[in-house]
């Protein structure tokens, strides 16, 4: 989307991901998604009176792989509380990090190589999940609210862009560069659906060179589609209420994803005063170097370098193929056309079949092993599997497994013999007359019919290109 | 009455039963219990269990452990399982735990017999026990007069010979002060030395659990029976509880002690009398005593009321009426917090939670929190400065013996004045014990204060022990 001639929008997200610990982030309940409610609760994530909380240096540890990942410098930091009254927050109050965050700083390259300031990211702690029953499903006008506490407790990190985002597409290639970084990282599962990964959008409009615009802030953005349209809309929205002589006012917004529309959630003065202080219950953290090293060096490649690597094995990529790499990082499927494609196997064909066929059979990948996707893809190559039995033998494998010369051989793919093709090809010559003189007479498309027809007869076991070379022996 | 280290001994060497000392204190609550209001629940059924299963053990030959058998008093701020826990707050009125505080554990692994939950000022916010939505506790000695607080109640417990021993808690001096006006030992340890894990929090950075008794020597077992580092509280200190018994009759000799001037500046005379013979005391058991001046203890009470209540303002936000306790239903979730918590809190913790809100304020931070926390450094480093030149330091518990019902409740900042002397302590995160010292005004006990630095408890106690025997007590 393009906004209105001379308009610019800047946003800065903030992105909370949970983390993916087994326990809490203050205590020994299991973190896990979709437990029956409240079965994952103890004395301190329900702030009983009296519960103290003792930090979970795993969550610690994952917090500091993420701003290692984003060139982050990772500092001696405290916990605040961050205090307010929700139904949903055992204590009324989050624990949190303020003035100091255990990552300061840092920076995010995207893939159109456009690169995305990181101000901080701080640990904190989830909130319950509320239910209202009644009304409108919000808490205000329902006839009853239920609390779910298993969510109480979870690690969070927050992480914070500069405002350096300058139009809605790269708002959503930052937080999927991101997402990448997180998965690849461990700290979490990327989930976005599951809430595992929840996004705020501040947005404000201005004049190209001008200073920044009043902002608003979005909240809750749950998938990048989401975020995506958000974005353009609120910056609309803004630039519009500008044009007709209107300001705009800080404020929090909704967006409802079904009207396609943002609303006013709550205006500045109706802000909350969070009386940040100290967490006097906590010490402070100040992961020491010997710390910092263990995590640095158990830090895995991140997506950019690896999708350069891979982009790396084909020969002036096209734009399609460069989406298929995203696709095959994304899902950490490059193993399998890095294996093929030190085989002497064609990398584009590999990586097309990863991208499509390994993807669609995701749930069974530990079935398959990058030895036997070479192999398969190598008889594909070698013409001794068409595309159709490639892509057949591919999905065999992922859902039962096995050896591809074993599946090939159950399934009757066994190659069809030059002698076989030949007589098959013969005998189509001779029930279609007509279409073969004109391809004879010079008319190539005609060669599309006799493999289509070729195909049918041999249930796809026949290979195109042998199919070709057949007519051409023949023309 | 026995003391706690006697009941153990017989216990442990067959000489009498936990059952039979649970029943002599049973009888002693039911005395008098209405007349004071010392118990706002005695755990008749969990104490006569926990009685008969050492009985048992002591049966089997097993060495029980330094508590075998106690009877002891908790402080209604401490959690124990399935044993109602109330603050004396109406808030809370009715809820029972599903855990236990790590010191009730270690207090059951000691042997000792919970017997019940004494009355207290509303979490713990008060210096009388006048605060408690369940009526004032009496001092036993003068039922006309207040018993101190917060921890009122587990003094009392202590003083009408129900128990032995006792928990309280100690923020601004809610165990030494209630210890000076009943007469007993009582110690404010070292932040960090007892966990809070399950004491219902006041101000987080202030709170320590600590003992009452009559002799110096039961309050050093019940200390080191609870002391030492819990997994479960961040703040506690890293090693496992000290040694403190064997270091009871080590004396002073060669100590040098500082008697503060701020510590007796507008004590009453007999207060300050009591403190210059504690003084000659000391120095006949061969400790220097020097005087010496501290002003920045001035400022410890205008410190203490900022960020104790701001830090209560927070801790006490979870009495929401969501998840326990009472809730005053109301039209939506708001009027239904808001409703619980008008009709839950009583009139001084409500004004704490207003003015802690205020102190913690966007736009009066820096005033007045902020500045607070600046006084608490300067305090640390006041004490630290102290400690280089002297072991301890000398000074009255609370400026005057226990007051009348009544004579100070009407003027909150009277009340608070009862703390001033026992305030830098907790703001410092050190030591300090009241220790029964001659008697004042209408013959009740004087309470002199003996501080020391962190991790300074076996020599409070040895300190403690000479002025007991000083004072002509065993």
């Amino acid at each position: 989307m393009t906004l209105p001639a001379g308009w610019e929008m800047v946003v800065g997200l903030e992105v909370h991901t949970e983390l993916k610990t087994a326990t809490k982030m203050f205590c020994g309940c299991a973190n896990a998604f979709g437990s029956e409610p409240n079965t994952n609760i103890c004395p301190v994530c329900l702030g009983l009176p009296g519960a103290l909380p003792v930090l979970n240096e795993r969550a610690v540890e994952l917090a500091m792989a993420i701003g290692m990942a984003l060139h982050s410098t990772i500092a001696p930091s405290t916990f605040h509380r961050k205090n307010y009254f929700y139904p949903d927050m055992p204590k009324d109050f989050q624990i949190s990090q303020y003035d100091l965050p255990i990552n300061s700083g840092g920076y995010l390259d995207l893939p159109d190589g456009s690169r995305v300031s990181v101000e901080r990211a701080h640990l904190e702690e989830d909130t319950g999940k509320s239910t209202h029953l009644g009304g409108s499903g919000r808490i205000h006008g329902a006839d009853r609210s239920l609390v779910d506490y298993n969510r109480s407790g979870v690690p969070l990190v927050e992480i914070v862009s500069g405002p350096d985002i300058r139009n809605a597409a790269q708002a959503r290639a930052y937080a999927s560069e991101l997402r990448g970084i997180l998965i690849a990282t461990g700290a979490s599962d990327g989930r976005m659906e599951e809430g595992s990964m929840r996004i705020d959008a501040n947005v404000s409009v201005r004049h190209a060179g001008e200073p920044f615009g009043t902002r608003c802030e979005i909240k809750n953005l749950n998938s990048l589609r989401s975020l995506q349209r958000a974005i353009d809309f609120e910056a609309l929205r803004q630039i519009e209420l500008i044009e007709e002589g209107g300001t705009v006012r800080q404020e929090t917004r909704h967006w409802d994803e079904n009207l396609g529309q943002t609303s006013t959630m709550r205006t500045k003065e109706e802000a909350e005063d969070y009386r940040y202080f100290r967490e006097p219950d906590l010490a402070d953290l100040a992961p020491d170097q010997a710390w910092q090293d263990r995590v640095r060096a158990g830090l895995p490649v991140m997506p950019a370098q690896r999708r350069r690597e891979l982009a790396a094995r084909l020969e002036e990529p096209s734009e399609a193929q460069l989406d298929a790499v995203e696709v095959v990082i994304d899902q950490g499927l490059e193993r399998f056309v890095h294996a093929a494609a030190e085989d002497g196997v064609d990398a584009a064909l590999a990586l097309s079949r990863a991208a499509n066929e390994l993807v669609a059979g995701l749930d069974g990948i530990e079935r398959l092993s990058p030895a036997s996707f070479s192999a398969t893809v190598a008889m594909e190559q070698r013409g001794e599997l068409s595309a159709t039995q490639a892509k057949t033998v591919l999905a065999e494998l992922l859902a039962h497994g096995g050896e591809p010369r074993d599946v090939v051989a159950a399934m009757g793919f066994a190659q069809l013999s030059a002698d076989s093709l030949g007589a098959t090809v013969a005998e189509l010559i001779e029930q279609n007359p007509d279409e073969w003189s004109r391809y004879r007479e010079g008319d190539d498309k005609l060669a599309q019919f006799f493999i289509g027809l070729v195909m049918k007869a041999t249930k796809g076991q026949a290979n195109g290109k042998s199919v070709i070379a057949e007519l051409q022996n023949r023309r | 009455m026995k003391t706690a280290q006697q009941i153990a001994h017989e216990v442990q060497s067959g000489a009498t039963t936990a059952v039979a000392e649970l029943g002599r204190a049973l009888d002693a609550v039911r005395d008098r219990n209405e007349e004071l209001n010392v118990f706002l629940y005695v755990d008749e059924a969990g104490a006569t269990s926990a009685a008969h299963a050492i009985d048992e053990r002591v049966a089997r030959g097993e060495v029980v452990g330094p508590l075998a058998g106690v009877p002891i008093a908790l402080k209604d701020n401490l959690c124990q399982t399935g044993v109602p826990t109330t603050c004396s707050s109406k808030i809370l009125e009715g809820w029972r735990p599903p855990y236990n505080a790590t010191v009730i554990d270690r207090l059951l692994a000691a042997g000792a017999v919970p017997v019940g939950k004494t009355n207290l000022d509303e979490f713990a916010m008060g210096s009388s026990t006048e605060n408690s939505a369940f009526g004032p506790t009496r001092n036993p000695l003068d039922p006309s007069r207040v018993p101190g607080g917060s921890s009122g109640g587990s003094a009392a417990a202590v003083a009408a010979d129900m128990t032995p021993i006792s928990l309280g808690s100690d923020t601004g001096g809610s165990i030494r002060q209630p210890a000076a006006l009943c007469g007993l030992i009582g110690m404010k340890p070292t932040y960090g030395l007892v966990s809070r894990y399950g004491l219902i929090a006041f101000a987080s950075s202030l709170d320590q659990i600590g003992p009452f008794s009559k002799t110096v020597m039961d309050s050093a077992i019940l200390l080191e029976a609870i002391a030492g580092h819990d997994p479960m509280d961040s703040t506690s200190l890293p090693e496992p509880a000290p040694s403190l018994v064997a270091h009871v009759n080590d004396g002073v000799a060669g100590q040098r002690v500082g008697l503060v001037r701020e510590l007796v500046e507008g004590a009453d005379a007999d207060v300050v009398a009591a403190v210059e013979q504690a003084r000659r005391a000391l120095e006949d058991a061969g400790a220097t005593v020097v005087e010496l001046s501290i002003p920045e203890f001035r400022l410890g009470l205008s410190a203490y009321y900022l960020i104790a209540p701001a830090e209560a303002s927070s801790n006490l936000a979870r009495f929401d009426g969501v998840r326990y306790g009472n809730r005053i239903d109301a039209d939506d979730v708001t009027a239904m917090m808001e409703a619980t918590r008008t009709a839950g809190f009583g009139a001084e913790v409500k004004r704490r939670i207003m003015l802690g809100t205020y102190a913690l304020s966007a736009g009066y931070f820096d005033a007045y929190y902020g500045q607070a926390l600046k006084v608490r450094t300067q305090m640390i480093q006041a004490f630290h400065r102290a400690y280089q030149q002297v072991d301890l330091l000398l000074g009255a518990t609370t400026p005057s013996v226990a007051f009348k019902f009544g004579s100070k409740t009407s003027d909150p900042m009277a009340m608070y004045l009862s703390d001033v002397f026992t305030i830098p302590t907790n703001l410092a995160g050190e030591a300090a014990v009241s220790v029964p010292f001659g008697t004042g005004e209408a013959g009740l006990p004087v309470g002199v204060q003996l501080l020391g630095p962190g991790r300074s408890e076996a020599r409070l106690f040895a300190a403690a022990r000479v002025l007991e025997i000083a004072d002509g007590r065993s």
